[in-house]
């Protein structure tokens, strides 16, 4: 017998509360997640921590572009991410978890794996 | 045991005392030193840098202690009597010899123009001369008379170029008058010299080649300088240096023979024509030629040193290949420079723009190498100096050709270090750059970790790539093509109010970290004209700031924040003092005395802050924006208040200062001090911008820094009073923030301004552009314009409610800031990726 895994959803802020390309951060499933609202209106979810300084301070960083990709720049030591791979554009052997993120009704809602 | 007598302890008779001490194992001689400078040997050939210190013991060589030596400072050697074997001092003291050597130098040669003896005309030999031209300096920058403070230099050779620079130092604007047609002669053919006068006078200093110094008058307590193509120059310092003559006066007068052109005939082995008398150094004309350099003074030294010992040294003729830094321009000139050895050809490359000249004289067959001359660019003299004489490895073109060589890199050696933070050299840039293809900063940040620290090294990172012939556009980032200068320009004529407005009409894309910080804070700088009574976290421009100004506090390693209220010129009352202790106590903040002189408190968590800072704005607290590309502090003395020395209320007007500036958004951190008087208690000298007081006023110097790269402020006005004062300050400031790069300090701001400190005084003194009224205008709408920024966030809920740990927890705080103990405080524990946590203080063991 297997069991399904069922995908969780968690509501985290209201869509409106989001200022365009500035992140915040929302507790899901214990986790510390950054959820970013872009220019475009599109949303995104990473996890927080900053691989490089440890500190759970990704939802701090300046939001911006690199080549068309949508990033965000750690505030620590300022390396940039690619928000919708995680990947770290200045290093990519380093990468970020991604979290599912989808609008419900005006509500941010981020997938717990 | 034999005496020695030595005349003269400069550079060549001291280094005659330690080679002969050293090698005189069987003691055979007693050695007296007559000396008629009154401080014991000094490096000469440094000479120059003691206008930075004006410590002369910096100056000194190492000292000789032995007790077979005997000193006498200030006593000169007047007559040789060679009969009695015997010298006379000039205190009428008699001094015995078994051998007697000669090491009395030369003395500046001062060409019989009239007027060359008035007061105010100078020689450069000694510390006296450099003392000498200091306080006349002074004395100018604090007279009446009219016009710019000057110095002019006769004779453009190496020395006369050295004198310059002092001049420039002490802040008078240098002129130099070289009779030939171009600078160095002696040791740069006329290409390499023309490319060094670009150089030279790219550093505000102005040339007249070709031109002989016909008179020299007083004029109105200035002097007056007439050359022959009719030029007067209007100086307050006259400096000769043009060449010297042996001091041979000793010898002729006891007879000896001397070279046909001065200076004290000796043979091979130094010797006269006396068995018992030696000549070694500047004064001294070996098979009758003189040396004006400080190698084959010693080489000569090492000769008699060894005769002296019985030995048959004989000097070994001299290499006369110089390479120097001359006002930061590299000079090197070695072999046959001239091209005299017959049949010699020449093969030069000459590139003005990239600032760069070198030519190789090679024999008939060009296969091998006479000798040479590089000017910008003398990364090559190691190398080439080794060859000459030589089979040359390659075709000569090539070897010089940029392409062919290994470029300058800022003259630094391969084993550099460019960043300390991750010990990056020269070597592994330049492997990345041609081994890797990175070709930009961002490139060399991913490849080799240089850059990603602190960043102060990302300015010569940029240094580096230009070294190595990749072209560095002004582009900010790939969303502006335009350097933050000309942003500055767009947004203060289009009146762009927005980031969205200016990127769509003037850039691509949606920014990044290096372009969205800039704009906001040239929106910030421009708010007092633009948009009066706004806010940095208004509206759109609330994302473009960094983490720091986000949140109005500085981030720390593991993310929490530290605060910094404003200590205007570090004088606070003890009921103050008493608010920052009870705040720190009871939110659990570390504390610390910066070097700002004010008060850090640390380990914030960012929901903690609008807390904190109520009751710091309720005690009358405001921003220190230690976060903020701003006004940092303005430090201050006690001055007059309470110091003894101080001269003028120095704490008063530091606390002006801060006042008037503080929240002036700049390209970079701006930080100042003012000190009560010479003393410098405040190191005024080390700012950005700088006061210190004076009996008549203040003096304000300029463009000084710590940090990363030190250099001293340079003087910019002197005496002036309060207002005058302000208003320089208030244009200076305003300049550097149109004007500068991004993240670029005042220092290498002046630097890297054509025309340096003379073009920075005529555009906010003597308003060269004709913006000084502009300049004016923003500071006072700046000024007019200032709120306290944390008042305003604590008054505005929209804001406030940014300042939460998690969007849906705001009551959480965040988990992985955890602190421990040291030394009475919380610190963060260190959190790194599989690394133990230490978990308390150094003694006990860390727990995994
Ligand atoms: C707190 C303090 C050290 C201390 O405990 O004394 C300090 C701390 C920091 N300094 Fe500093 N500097 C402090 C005085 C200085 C001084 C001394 C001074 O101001 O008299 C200098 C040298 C003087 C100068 O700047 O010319 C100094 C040269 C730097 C530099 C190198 C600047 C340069 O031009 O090379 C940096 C890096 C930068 O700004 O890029 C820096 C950057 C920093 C930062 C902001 C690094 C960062 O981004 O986290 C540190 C964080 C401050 C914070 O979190 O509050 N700090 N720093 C001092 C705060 C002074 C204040 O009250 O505002
Ligand atoms: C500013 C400057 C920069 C220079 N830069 C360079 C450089 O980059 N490279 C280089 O190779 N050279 C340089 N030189 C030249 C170099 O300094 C001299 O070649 C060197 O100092 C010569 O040493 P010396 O001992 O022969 O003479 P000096 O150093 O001049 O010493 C002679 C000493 O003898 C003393 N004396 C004279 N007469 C008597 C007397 N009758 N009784 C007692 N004492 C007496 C003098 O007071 C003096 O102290 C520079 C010189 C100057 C001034
Ligand atoms: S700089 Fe002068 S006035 Fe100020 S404390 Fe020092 S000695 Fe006193
Ligand atoms: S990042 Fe290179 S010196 Fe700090």
């Amino acid at each position: 017998m297997t069991a399904q895994v069922q995908a969780r959803w968690t509501a985290v802020c209201r869509y409106d509360d989001l200022i365009p390309e500035r992140g915040v951060a929302a507790l899901v499933d214990g986790a510390a997640v950054a959820v970013f609202r872009t220019h475009d209106g599109q949303l995104y979810a990473l996890s927080n921590l900053d691989p490089f300084s440890s500190a759970s301070v990704l939802s701090r960083g300046i939001v911006g572009d690199r080549g068309g990709r949508p990033t965000v720049a750690s505030p620590i030591y300022k390396q940039v991410f690619d928000l919708t791979t995680g990947i770290c554009l200045d290093d990519p052997t380093v990468s970020v978890p991604t979290y599912p993120v989808r609008l419900v009704d005006g509500a941010v809602e981020v997938c717990s794996p | 045991m034999r005496t020695v007598v030595v005349v003269g302890h400069g550079m060549v008779g001291h280094r005659l005392v330690e080679a002969l001490i050293g090698r005189d194992v069987r003691h055979e001689w007693r050695i007296v030193v007559l000396a008629e400078e009154s401080r014991p040997a000094y490096d000469r050939v440094a000479l120059s840098s003691y206008v930075d210190s004006w410590d002369a013991d910096a100056l000194a060589l190492p000292a000789v202690a032995d007790d077979r030596v005997e000193l006498r400072l200030g006593d000169p050697c007047a007559a040789i009597d060679r009969r009695r074997r015997r010298v006379r001092t000039a205190s009428g003291q008699r001094v015995s010899y078994d051998a007697l050597v000669l090491a009395t130098g030369s003395a500046p040669f001062v060409p019989p123009v009239p007027g060359h003896d008035l007061a105010g005309c100078y020689v450069y030999r000694t510390p006296e001369d450099l003392d000498a031209i200091r306080a006349a300096a002074k004395r100018a920058m604090h007279s009446t008379a009219a016009g710019r403070r000057s110095g002019v230099v006769v004779g453009g050779g190496l020395l006369g170029l050295e004198a310059a620079y002092a001049l420039r130092q002490l802040g008078l604007s240098p002129h130099v008058v070289e009779l030939a047609s171009w600078l160095m002669p002696m040791q740069v053919d006329e290409g390499g010299g023309a490319l060094l006068r670009r150089f030279i006078e790219g550093l505000g200093v102005r040339v007249y080649c070709g031109n002989a110094t016909k008179a020299i008058e007083e004029d109105r307590g200035r002097l007056l300088v007439r050359l022959s193509d009719g030029t007067e120059l209007d100086t307050d310092v006259v400096v000769f240096s043009t060449g010297v003559r042996p001091r041979d006066q000793l010898a002729r007068e006891a007879k000896l023979p001397l070279g046909e052109r001065g200076g004290v005939l000796v043979d091979d082995g130094c010797r006269t024509a006396d068995e018992h008398i030696w000549a070694i150094g500047e004064c001294a004309a070996v098979g009758g030629r003189c040396y004006g350099l400080v190698a084959p003074g010693y080489a000569m030294a090492e000769v008699v040193a060894d005769r002296l010992l019985g030995g048959t040294a004989t000097f070994p003729g001299a290499d006369t290949s110089t390479k120097l830094k001359l006002l930061g321009v590299d000079v090197a000139s070695f072999g046959d420079a001239h091209a005299k050895v017959e049949g010699a050809l020449e093969v030069i490359h000459n590139d003005p723009v990239a600032g760069r000249y070198a030519k190789l004289v090679v024999s008939d067959d060009a296969r091998t190498l006479l000798g040479g001359v590089l000017v910008g660019d003398a990364e090559l003299y190691g190398t080439l100096r080794a060859l000459v004489g030589a089979e040359l490895p390659a075709d000569p073109g090539a070897l010089i050709s940029p392409s062919g060589s290994e470029l300058d890199a800022g003259a630094l050696p391969a084993g550099a270090q460019v960043c300390s933070c991750h010990g990056v050299t020269v070597e592994t840039i330049t492997s990345a750059v041609h081994q890797q293809g990175c070709t930009t900063v961002p490139a060399l940040k991913a490849c080799t970790k240089a850059g990603t620290g602190c960043g102060s090294c990302v300015p010569m990172l940029k240094k580096l790539l230009a070294a190595q012939g990749v072209e560095q556009s002004k582009a900010l980032c790939e969303h502006f093509a335009h350097s933050r200068a000309e942003l500055f320009q767009i947004v203060a004529v289009t009146r762009a109010r927005t980031f969205s407005e200016l990127v769509t009409k003037h850039g691509t894309g949606r920014g990044c970290d290096i372009c969205k910080p800039a704009v906001a804070s040239i929106l910030a700088s421009l708010s007092g004209v633009l948009n009066p009574g706004s806010h940095i976290l208004d509206g759109e421009q609330a994302a473009l700031q960094d983490t720091n100004d986000h949140f109005l506090a500085n981030l720390q390693r593991n993310g929490t924040y530290s605060v910094v209220p404003r200590v205007p010129g570090g004088e606070i009352t003890p009921e103050k003092l008493i608010v920052l202790g009870e705040v720190a106590r009871d939110f659990g903040l570390y504390t610390k005395i910066t070097g700002g002189q004010r008060i850090d408190l640390f380990g914030a968590r960012v929901e903690q802050l609008p807390a904190i800072w109520r009751r710091l704005v309720d005690a009358g607290f405001e921003s220190g924006h230690a976060y903020g590309k701003a006004l940092r502090t303005v430090k201050s003395c006690v001055g007059t208040d309470w110091c003894r020395y101080g001269v003028q209320d120095s704490v008063g007007l530091a606390i002006a200062l801060e006042l008037r500036y503080r929240g002036l958004r700049a390209p970079h951190k701006v930080k100042a001090a003012v000190s009560g008087c010479a003393r410098e208690c405040a190191e005024a000298r080390s700012k950005d911008f700088g006061v210190i007081a004076t009996e008549k006023g203040w003096n304000l110097y300029v463009c000084g820094n710590g940090g990363f790269r030190p250099r001293h402020a340079d003087l910019l006005v002197s005496d002036v009073d309060t207002e005058t004062l302000v208003r320089t300050i208030d244009r200076f400031l305003m300049f550097y923030v149109r004007t500068a790069d991004r993240l670029q300090r005042t220092a290498p701001w002046l630097d890297e301004m054509e025309g340096g400190l003379d073009h920075l005084r005529d555009v906010i003194v003597h308003d060269s552009l004709g913006i000084c009224a502009e300049l004016d205008a923003a500071i006072e709408a700046h000024v007019a314009g200032y709120s306290d920024e944390w008042r305003a966030v604590l008054d505005d809920p929209v804001k406030l409610a940014r300042f939460t740990s998690f969007v849906n927890a705001p009551g959480v705080p965040d988990p992985t800031i955890e602190f421990v103990q040291e030394r009475g405080q919380p610190t963060p524990a260190h959190r790194r990726p599989g690394q133990p946590v230490v978990i308390a203080g150094p003694k006990l063991a860390a727990v995994r």
